[in-house]
């Protein structure tokens, strides 16, 4: 089946078997190896994406059911050299050990930050809830959000600003 | 992990999905979300000829109220539940409980009928639906027919639907004057089956109770409708006798067994401990909407 969709922007088509799923089509496919499969059995949310914007598991999604709609990866969210704040969050706030869960936690909280930008400790903690970082690394992931969150806070006081703090949406 | 190949179909009217499905119904499954559907396929515990995506059928997202009820389509996702004022207002049990379903990735594509239509005997809607005395409505190209929750699960992932129908919506009676609910879960992290669930819905007469509602979670080979204990509470006020009395019945009702979770033993005794506090729950919250 010839299936297209709109990836971080960019319209994409590929001929695949109905079984193909998401995450699979996104790495195998298109080569966007940024999303992680980790359980493989939806339990731990390596892969999530945002399809239409909402947050979901690429591994419980087939690619048939993403015709048509628009995704977004990790691969999406920099603009060129110029890191998202929820990605210098990370960054500043060590919100990382082994890697593995950042894609899918960054995914994630991006989504949150647009729902709810003034997030709190338990707001985040209850929206990454479906993540899980086997490094146990939360309690940074948690004040990474929250940097991610200031940032932006800093950003809408002072646009002139935008293009070197935020760099991007 | 690749589910074992399928045909596909994503039909964007009602209409087609059911003419799909009197023709190949008994080889198909239909697929709302797929949050409980593709995990099966994937493990190949499930492997139709054909999967009938419904996900493209418009019409179908909507909550909303009429006659007395609330309509739920089948392609209302949780967070529609989650994020509805309509059901906040009117059927706050629902609104409570879903934060306990899964977790909010499962919540973003996962539907309420699919789950219900899914039929684990751990699966929290089930048990909910019960307490709520739902019904859902099933429809074929033959027509249409409004089935009872009660009575629908026929055993593990079994029930009475048919081949060649699809449910379009639950229909939720909005409780008339006071009422209230709780749904109270045992679970291990957040995203677990439920070692024990305990759905409790209260509709007041003045102090006495006019309908009693109760579901059990995880503890049988369905989703548990505990009779006895409702009929127990109907027309009683509730004292702590007569609640610890319907715990008691709801505890006998259940039929849990030994496993990583807990011994049978155990969960029935939790049962009964839930079924005490989610009736103090909803009685509290009853008398808050009657105030």
């Amino acid at each position: 089946m010839k299936v297209t969709m709109r990836v971080n922007g960019v319209e994409r088509s590929a001929d695949i078997e109905p079984r193909v799923l998401l995450v699979d089509f996104l790495r195998s496919n298109l080569a966007l190896t940024g999303t992680h499969i980790g359980c493989d059995t939806t339990s731990c949310g390596a892969c999530t994406v945002r399809m239409d914007g909402d947050p979901v598991k690429s591994c419980t999604v087939l690619a048939v059911q993403a015709d048509g709609r628009d995704i977004q990866t990790v691969e999406g969210l920099a603009k060129g050299a110029a890191l998202a704040p929820i990605q210098v969050g990370f960054h500043e706030e060590h919100g990382l050990q082994c890697g593995f869960c950042t894609p899918g936690m960054m995914m994630v909280t991006s989504a949150l930050l647009e729902r709810n930008p003034n997030p709190t400790d338990d707001d985040i903690r209850w929206a990454i809830s479906g993540n899980i970082c086997r490094c146990t690394g939360y309690m940074n992931i948690v004040k990474a959000v929250k940097h991610a969150a200031q940032m932006q806070a800093d950003v809408a006081k002072a646009p002139e600003h935008a293009a070197v703090a935020g760099g991007g949406e | 992990m690749f589910a074992a190949a399928f045909d596909y179909q994503s039909p964007s009217t009602l209409e087609e999905a059911l003419g799909v499905l009197a023709e190949r119904g008994d080889d198909a499954k239909v697929m709302a979300g797929g949050q409980s559907l593709i995990p099966l396929l994937k493990l190949r515990f499930s492997q139709p000829q054909l999967i009938v995506d419904i996900g493209r059928v418009s019409g179908m997202a909507d909550i909303r109220r009429d006659d007395g009820h609330m309509t739920i389509g089948a392609l209302a996702r949780h967070v529609d539940i989650e994020r509805s004022k309509e059901l906040a207002k009117h059927v706050p049990l629902m609104v409570e409980a879903v934060h306990w379903i899964a977790d909010p990735l499962v919540r973003n594509r996962g539907t309420l009928v699919g789950s219900v239509c899914h039929a684990d005997p751990s699966g929290d809607w089930g048990s909910i639906m019960l307490a709520l005395n739902a019904e859902l409505v099933a429809q074929s190209s033959k027509g249409k027919r409004v089935i009872p929750v009660d009575g629908f699960f026929q055993g593990p992932f079994t029930t009475t639907l048919r081949a060649d129908e699809v449910v379009t919506a639950i229909r939720i009676p909005v409780p008339a004057g006071s009422a209230g609910g709780s749904y109270h879960k045992l679970e291990r992290k957040v995203g677990d089956f439920a070692t024990v669930a305990v759905s409790v819905q209260l509709e007041l007469d003045g102090r006495k109770v006019k309908k009693a509602g109760i579901g059990l979670t995880s503890v049988g080979a369905t989703n548990i409708k505990a009779k006895q204990a409702e009929q127990a509470l109907v027309g009683q006020e509730l004292s702590d006798k007569v609640i610890a009395e319907a715990a008691l019945l709801a505890a006998a009702a259940a039929e849990p067994k030994d496993d990583i979770r807990g011994t049978a033993a155990y969960k029935k005794d939790v049962v009964r401990v839930f079924v005490q506090r989610g009736l103090k729950a909803a009685l509290a919250r009853a008398q808050e909407v009657r105030a």
